[in-house]
């Protein structure tokens, strides 16, 4: 079984988030780079049950859409564990656009499982996983926080309100995770840093595909009020202030 | 321009988000022009299909017969063949697991751009323009839908409900949908009943690595039990088993939106701000006065939270016994 892991690009979660200045576009001056957390852990999840000789998992295969820009993060995921690298030479428009642009690649593929993150943490669309199965026309299941291989059999831990669902679905099909699919994101290793730079990675070119969505501009949040502070001695000054001026208890 | 607005049940029951999709939807409306048609997907009786009413939907479909877990495809062919049946331009769904899960594949079906996690009523019809949060709540983004139809999913908490005494038609709807091709099969559920859950819940008192020890909750349960509250932790408290994953808010973990969030020995990293800077009102109680918690929240106490939390069960208690 093969398995392809989608990966979004995506600046490091502390970065300072500033905007062009007429407030169109992100600035991504000095901005680190990495793996999409959930798709970071998607990964993980997928080299785990690589290296499980009981599966049946063959391949992990991993995709981004971007410019030459994003290789350092796709070498990253090589470096993690992945067999092999496809880069759709684009710059991502909207969730429409790179959902048609990795369900192009997808289909180009054997893959039993396609494996996306819940939302990326740049414009959190929530978008993509469900986009592609769409546009595929194969099932999907979202919120999953386990995968599992009973022989060729995938089961999935599904989170609903208070609680979980243990469901499966036919192959091929796409997971969208989210926590608790692995329990820590894997870092790469020097042997597997060293051993990424000899591994393929392929770039193809965009398909042709509509953009359903644009931004037209950003703002930042307006500044807060400073914090009340409330001395440790005078817990019920705090108990009057969220009764009657907060109105909140 | 009529809007539709998926209303999802748990258990045939509505709950307070429902009533906010269907006030949102309303607003929406009031921009575009056209009515509120609210779909209904399972066994819902008839009363509580009325409800919606109330709130703004002049027509409720009742789509019952579907299968009650959820399977993508059948819940999206559903979806389209209502959106067909009353001509909505516009679909209102919550951004939750559900429509997390169901709204891209609208997108994709219907051909309507998708914004996903709004906050507000959009700020123009035509083209339709709606903010929403980017970068983990760090920023705001305003969308620009370019195509014919569109669908918004609202983050829960955002929106007030608006009673307006209206009175909703219920009717049957028969979608056409062969809901036997579904290819989910769900083969086990573990579900806690009656637990509030924490993205339902308007008080959330939560803990971090300050309270030092998973055996020192008692406190935080007791005052989320005084305020009817649920419970949360931040990250390296569910990392270290002190508390069940299912707790964690933060950027990875759950986002919540409460009108009172107390954050008792939470530091506030970044990520952690992420799942609750949409709070009303944030407390926090921590140690070292230069924690960046304090930064987000509206009221503070330099102080061990271990300490702190029994005086104020106990003036909470008295202010309540008043």
């Amino acid at each position: 079984m093969h398995i392809l892991v989608c990966i979004s690009n995506v600046p490091d979660t502390t970065t300072k988030v500033k905007f062009s200045t007429d407030n169109t576009s992100f600035d991504d001056g000095g901005v680190q780079w990495i793996i999409n957390p959930w798709d970071e852990l998607a990964l993980t999840r997928a080299m785990e049950l690589k290296e499980d000789a009981s599966n049946p998992v063959s391949n992990v295969t991993v995709v981004t859409v971007g410019s030459p820009a994003a290789e350092p993060t796709l070498r990253k995921a090589l470096a993690i564990g992945a067999d092999d690298a496809i880069r759709v030479d684009a710059v991502s428009a909207d969730a429409h656009f790179v959902a048609s642009q990795l369900a192009a690649v997808a289909a180009n593929g054997d893959f039993g499982v396609i494996l996306c993150g819940i939302e990326s943490s740049d414009y959190n669309g929530s978008a993509v996983g469900g986009m592609i199965s769409e546009i595929m026309n194969i099932p999907s299941v979202s919120a999953v926080s386990g995968l599992k291989l009973e022989g060729e059999e995938v089961l999935l831990s599904r989170d609903i309100d208070g609680g979980k669902e243990e469901v499966s679905v036919p192959a091929p099909f796409v997971a969208v995770v989210q926590k608790g699919i692995a329990k820590e994101p894997r870092i790469a290793a020097m042997r597997g840093i060293m051993m990424a730079r000899k591994k393929p990675l392929q770039v193809v070119a965009a398909a042709d595909a509509e953009t359903f969505t644009t931004y037209q501009a950003f703002a930042m949040p307006e500044p807060k009020a400073p914090c009340k502070m409330v001395d440790a001695d005078n817990v019920k000054e705090l108990v009057n202030l969220l009764q009657n001026e907060a109105k909140v208890l | 321009m009529s809007v539709l607005v998926y209303t999802e049940n748990w258990d045939g029951k509505f709950k307070k988000l429902s009533y906010e999709l269907v006030s949102y939807a309303k607003s929406v409306a009031a921009l575009t022009g056209g009515d509120v048609t609210a779909l209904s997907i399972g066994t819902v009786d008839q009363d509580e299909l009325s409800t919606l009413g109330n709130y703004g939907a002049s027509l409720v479909l009742s789509a019952d017969g579907a299968p009650s877990g959820l399977d993508n495809q059948v819940f999206t062919s559903i979806i389209a063949a209502a959106m067909e049946k009353c001509g909505a331009k516009v679909l209102v769904m919550a951004h939750n697991n559900t429509g997390k899960a169901i709204a891209p594949r609208l997108s994709v079906s219907l051909k309507a751009g998708l914004a996903a996690g709004v906050t507000a009523v959009p700020e123009t019809a035509s083209p339709l323009v709606v903010s929403k949060k980017v970068f983990s709540g760090k920023a705001f983004g305003k969308v620009e839908i370019l195509t014919e139809k569109a669908i918004l999913t609202l983050s829960q908490n955002s929106f007030e409900i608006a009673e307006t005494g209206g009175t909703a038609s219920v009717e049957a709807f028969d979608s056409g949908v062969d809901v036997s091709a579904a290819g989910t099969t769900i083969k086990d559920v573990q579900k806690q009943e009656g637990k509030l859950l924490l993205t339902d819940a308007d008080v959330v008192i939560s803990g971090g690595r300050g309270m030092k020890s998973g055996d020192n909750w008692a406190p935080i349960e007791e005052l989320a039990g005084i305020l009817e509250g649920a419970t949360a932790c931040s990250r390296p408290v569910s990392d270290e088993g002190w508390r069940p994953h299912g707790e964690h808010t933060g950027q990875t973990g759950k986002i919540i939106a409460p009108n009172l969030y107390m954050a008792f020995g939470i530091s506030g990293a970044i990520q952690h701000l992420a799942g609750v800077s949409s709070s009303k009102c944030i407390v926090a109680v921590n140690t070292d006065k230069d924690a960046p918690i304090f930064e987000s929240a509206d009221y503070g106490i330099v102080g061990d939270a271990l300490k702190v939390l029994p005086e104020l069960i106990s003036e909470i208690r008295a202010a309540k016994a008043q």
